[in-house]
């Protein structure tokens, strides 16, 4: 339990951090008496800091279920093909039915996103077992053939500009009230995975050692496909792609508290959480009043973090 | 009672198992001997519903594996693969845990809390019940995953060479471990390659030899010069010591 309270104790004052950081001239003490600070903390900043808990904590989680379901430590959502499946489905949206509402292209970027996952997941099936690094190479190939597939389609049809959003700078600065709320839908869905983590941590024993066990890993695998493709697909449809949460961040609890997903993924979501969180804010000073996108800064912190991980030894408990 | 009813199985054109019929009785245990390739392991996993059947009828106490709920199946057997690749980091303890599953799915109360601390006992893992898998030896490993088969508590126990990689005190706790649950009623089927522990703890032998059975029976029927040197192809010496069959395979 320890790790959790660590992570949710760094959570509270990187909260109020967020709170209090902005272009915008805000006291927070005055929020009481001054109605423009007031509405700059819950038209902006409460909605932001809430965007960056929840898509870190999603993200994490929908990490830690890809690794499981494809046993191998370094794939996430980013590059499995479904974070281009998302936007591929988003891209047909804007161009069949451009006025539809948000919960159909939500719709449409879960299924797309489910399919492609989905695909991914048969790729890999007949590779063999042992090539543990081929896994990631496949999801970078698919990853990379979607997402020319939707450059293309976006080149062609001028909406590049969106799809850049979506799939390169994910970030937090349009963020205010009324345009983040889907992402509860994707913490929900991240919630799930928390009912369902003894089966994710049962199944990444093997579909043998699952079946012996009485569980149908085809099912298994089905929900844990809906929690990626979910989450997955409403982070883009809000604040687009965060690069390297899912990757970081489980490995890093994995490292020191293994693969208990019952006890680890409080922490694990608590940790992506607190670092989309320090990157964002890290994001707001660094050129401020302007802001650098969460998701460039994530790109140094992330392949620093990354580095670290591989070169460090991991506890033995 | 196991009954396996005209079984057959086959890996692309490979014949590996050819129209097995096979009973294996309740309370005993039953080695399933026979040299590299005969098809132990295939039968085991077929039997365990790890593999789906081909050709043929399997029937565990009268379920039908086929068509039998597979958590309802899991409370009646539990089956150890041969091979245990590890993917996630698990300390022992949670590993054995997860062998209670089909009985609490996901709430576990203190009778499963029980079960798990007597497997880590009965494996001799207590002391290491809290290391992760990752940092254990081949042995130890294996150990834990048979704690986790055992913690399962179901009525059958199949086990496809369990005492791959353990030293000799361990294997022979193992099997000591194995006979001991005999005694107290379960049905145990296990894969060896040693024929001496099968020929002393065993109370049934299950030769197989190019995927049908070459011979069954008590030890003291199977584990002959004439029997074990036609399933082998060499040739072997077979003494008696303290009334048990010793097979000299090594000199």
């Amino acid at each position: 339990m320890r790790p959790a309270l660590a992570l949710s104790l760094t959570l509270l004052p990187l909260s109020a951090a967020s709170l209090l950081i902005g272009a915008a001239d805000m006291n927070l003490a005055s929020v009481g008496t001054d109605p423009q600070a007031a509405l700059i903390l819950t038209v902006s900043r409460l909605p932001r800091t809430l965007a960056v808990i929840l898509t870190g904590a999603a993200l994490g989680i929908a990490g830690v279920v890809m690794q499981q379901l494809v046993r191998n430590r370094f794939v996430e959502p980013g590059t499995t093909g479904t974070a281009e499946s998302a936007a591929l489905g988003l891209l047909a949206i804007a161009l069949i039915a451009p006025a539809a509402p948000i919960w159909v292209k939500m719709m449409a970027a879960s299924l797309a996103a489910m399919a492609g996952t989905a695909l991914f997941l048969r790729l890999i099936r007949r590779l063999p077992a042992r090539e543990v690094l081929l896994v990631p190479l496949v999801g970078i190939v698919l990853s990379t053939i979607l997402g020319a597939m939707v450059t293309f389609i976006g080149w062609q049809t001028d909406l590049l500009q969106m799809i850049g959003i979506w799939l390169f700078t994910g970030e937090f600065s349009g963020v205010i009230a009324g345009r983040y709320e889907l992402l509860w839908i994707a913490a929900a869905a991240a919630a799930l995975a928390w009912f369902a983590a003894d089966r994710f941590a049962i199944l990444g024993l093997g579909e043998a050692a699952a079946t012996g066990l009485g569980l149908n890993p085809d099912a298994v695998m089905r929900l844990g496909l809906v929690v990626v493709a979910v989450v997955t697909a409403l982070v883009i449809v809000t604040v687009g792609m965060i690069p390297f949460i899912g990757l970081v961040v489980p490995n890093i609890v994995a490292r020191g508290m293994g693969d208990n997903l019952r006890a680890t993924l409080p922490v694990t979501a608590a940790g992506g959480a607190a670092l989309v969180l320090a990157c964002d804010i890290i994001g707001r000073l660094v050129r401020y009043p302007y802001e650098v996108p969460v998701g460039t800064v994530l790109g140094v912190v992330g392949s620093l973090l990354f580095l670290w991980l591989l070169y460090r030894e991991p506890a033995r408990g | 009672m196991i009954e396996v009813q005209g079984v057959s199985h086959q890996i692309g054109k490979m014949p590996i198992l050819s129209d097995i019929t096979l009973r294996l009785p309740m309370g005993k245990l039953t080695a399933l001997i026979g040299p590299n390739g005969a098809g132990k392991s295939t039968l085991l996993s077929l039997t365990g519903r790890l593999m789906p059947l081909q050709a043929g009828q399997i029937r565990v106490d009268g379920s039908d594996i086929g068509t039998t709920d597979t958590r309802a199946l899991a409370k009646q057997m539990a089956i150890l693969s041969q091979s245990n690749p590890l993917g996630s980091r698990l300390r022992v303890r949670e590993l054995v845990s997860f062998g209670r599953w089909p009985h609490h799915q996901g709430r576990p109360g203190p009778r499963d809390a029980a079960e798990v601390e007597q497997a880590l006992h009965d494996m001799d893992l207590t002391p290491l019940a809290d290391r992760f898998l990752d940092a254990l030896s081949g042995g130890q490993r294996q150990r834990a995953f048979i704690a986790m088969t055992l913690a399962q508590g179901a009525e059958w126990l199949l086990l496809d060479e369990p005492l791959a990689a353990l030293d000799m005190a361990h294997a022979r706790g193992v099997m000591a471990r194995l006979a001991g649950l005999r005694d107290a009623g379960r049905s145990i089927v296990v894969v060896l390659h040693d024929i001496n522990h099968a020929a002393v703890w065993a109370d049934h032998i299950v030769a197989m030899k190019a995927g049908r059975i070459a011979a069954e029976g008590p030890p003291s029927q199977v584990c002959t010069a004439e029997v074990l040197g036609t399933i082998y192809d060499m040739e072997l010496r077979v003494m008696q010591v303290e009334g048990k069959p010793l097979v000299l395979h090594h000199l």
